[in-house]
């Protein structure tokens, strides 16, 4: 990694016990700007609470950081600001149309008017969307979804977007696109933070680590990793890192 | 536009696209107003009787006379001793009344068919009315006060009204802050910059108002339809209602923290909040006459203490001060559970 390149995530010893269980186990690690960072691990591995600490929505029990430029001990709030998210369970309201789910979260990350419409066009432009604005977002195709819930989560344009299994349950094609998306955002000077169970995914990541037991056993670039572990694919590498695991689903 | 109203325009949409949902919540109160106030009630319009004589006396004859001019009898005629029973178990006659004449008094028996005990009770009352009235010697003047008609309609409205809050304030906005947290968009909310107390205030409006519209619409049904007295007490009735709404909300919230699933919240609030609203709030069956264990219970039921309060003040037409006990309750009640609602809420998001 760079040393000269700005981290946007950065993080030491980060911890989380629930009770005498400890979900995630003292990890550490630094994520630069623009750069698409795999977060990968079997289920219970520990992501999900890794995450929340990170977005400022639960607290660490040990350990600190910073995350887009803010403390995630007492700046949580700030963070909230320049963070996108994205999960896999599809999270836009499905009731409400396209336009009425964008309006909601611009305002939500207070934009204003004049910024919103400018937001707003230029998404329309870039998806094709602009004839399903008052489509409500039930009725539109889940691949034109996903890509709205990605648009959605980015419009603030936030310094960081994790996504959470973004392409759960979506045909290899859609996923393929979906890609392209977040490709695009990371080029534009996004960084991004995500997990997924497609592990050939993994390997568009700029760097992916892989948490077992609530730990990070393995953290490189996909093509050190391969090498690290002589495999072939991320895929390989997965299975060998993982195997270690002792903890049940 | 501000994040709140954002918001709160959120679940208006979301509350006024569900058609279905809404439908009921407007037409069901407006029904079960008028079923209770017309179709169903517990008075007793048409009782069948037959009488049993030994003798006929001027004062018997009188007596039976009493019967066949009095609206609330259909007079069947005179029966055999033998053939009382046979006719009471073939359902052609709800009562028997035996007439015997003892010297110069009447000695009379009612036998009337109890297998409903509510009918039953009331066709006794109207018998012993008729036979005292022709005594008129020992006469006992009842007089019936704040609901001098006995319509049933009256009594039912406080349990009604106490019933539709409770539906709509703790079941629909508890199922519907969990359905967000099902689909995601809670999530979208908690790690965006909203603060929590502005995600619950945007959830908690649109219902309050929503009950708003629906007590407007009962209390005006109520005044006009029902004919229910109006007085000045309908300012207090109007304050206590919208603690009991705030109460109920308070409830939705709580629940919502609680459970997981649309369909457990939707149990969870059944079970545990409209069935006791309907079967120990008093709305139906008396307090007073539960097993001492069951009025206990009933004491931590919110709708008890609305239903009685509205007693108060709609039907005995009584000034707020006489109901200060249950707005104490209820406004303690409130706030407990408020409290408690919030603090779960935001300890889940922690």
């Amino acid at each position: 990694m760079k040393s000269n390149v700005e981290k946007v995530i950065s993080v030491s010893n980060l911890t989380k016990r629930f009770g005498s269980f400890t979900a995630v186990d003292h990890i550490s690690f630094d994520v630069c700007r623009g750069e698409i960072f795999g977060f990968l691990g079997a289920n219970g591995a520990g992501k999900t609470t890794a995450m929340r600490m990170l977005c400022g929505l639960s607290r660490p029990t040990e350990g600190n950081g910073r995350v887009a430029g803010c403390d995630i001990l007492t700046q949580t709030e700030m963070i909230k600001r320049h963070i996108g998210y994205m999960s896999q369970k599809f999270s836009l309201y499905s009731e409400l149309t396209v336009d009425e789910n964008i309006r909601l979260f611009s305002t939500i990350y207070s934009m204003t008017d004049v910024q919103i419409m400018e937001a707003s066009s230029r998404l329309y432009a870039e998806l094709g969307m602009e004839s399903m604005r008052r489509t409500r977002v039930s009725d539109i195709p889940v691949g034109w979804r996903q890509k709205l819930a990605f648009a959605t989560a980015t419009i603030h344009r936030p310094d960081i977007v994790f996504l959470d299994e973004p392409t759960g349950g979506v045909d290899p094609v859609t996923r393929r696109k979906f890609w392209e998306h977040i490709y695009k955002a990371s080029s534009e000077g996004m960084t991004i933070f995500v997990t997924t169970h497609y592990l050939d995914e993994a390997e568009y990541c700029d760097r992916v680590s892989i948490m077992v037991d609530g730990c990070i056993s393995a953290l490189d670039s996909p093509a050190a990793l391969k090498r690290k572990y002589h495999a072939d694919t991320i895929d390989e590498v997965f299975r060998i890192v993982a195997s270690e695991a002792k903890r049940d689903e | 536009m501000s994040v709140f109203k954002s918001l709160v325009k959120k679940e208006t949409i979301h509350i006024l696209r569900d058609r279905r949902t809404m439908l009921i919540t407007i037409l069901m109160p407006v029904v079960l107003l008028l079923l209770f106030g017309f179709a169903i009630s517990t008075e007793v319009n048409d009782v069948r009787v037959v009488a049993v004589v030994d003798r006929h006396t001027d004062m018997s004859r009188d007596l039976l006379q009493r019967f066949e001019v009095n609206d609330y009898f259909t007079f069947l005629g005179l029966a055999d001793p033998a053939d009382v029973d046979r006719i009471l178990r073939s359902g052609m006659t709800d009562a028997a009344v035996f007439i015997r004449t003892h010297g110069e008094r009447l000695v009379t028996q009612i036998v009337v068919d109890a297998s409903n005990t509510t009918t039953a009770r009331a066709m006794t009352g109207y018998i012993d009315g008729v036979i005292n009235h022709s005594k008129p010697d020992d006469l006992v003047l009842t007089q019936t006060l704040y609901n001098p008609r006995m319509k049933s309609a009256y009594n039912f409205v406080p349990g009604i009204l106490g019933m539709i809050f409770i539906l709509i304030c703790a079941i629909m906005t508890s199922v519907s802050i969990v359905r967000e947290k099902e689909s995601g968009t809670m999530n979208l909310l908690l790690v965006s910059p909203v603060r929590p107390h502005t995600i619950i205030l945007g959830k908690l409006v649109p219902y309050f108002i929503l009950s708003c519209v629906i007590l407007a619409i009962m209390l005006i049904m109520s005044y006009t339809v029902l004919d229910l007295p109006s007085s000045p007490s309908v300012i207090s009735v109007v304050l206590v209602s919208l603690i009991y709404i705030i109460l109920a909300l308070s409830i939705g919230l709580l629940v919502s923290t609680i459970v997981s699933t649309q369909i457990t919240a939707l149990i969870v609030s059944a079970v545990m909040f409209m069935l006791p609203v309907i079967m120990l709030s008093g709305m139906i069956f008396p307090v007073g006459n539960m097993p001492l264990l069951l009025q206990g219970v009933s004491c931590i039921i919110p709708a008890r203490w609305y239903v009685e309060a509205m007693r108060k003040l709609m039907i005995q037409q009584l000034d707020i001060s006489y109901i200060s006990t249950e707005i104490t309750i209820l406004l303690s009640m409130t706030v407990i559970l408020l409290a408690l609602a919030v603090a779960k809420f935001k300890s889940s998001t922690r």
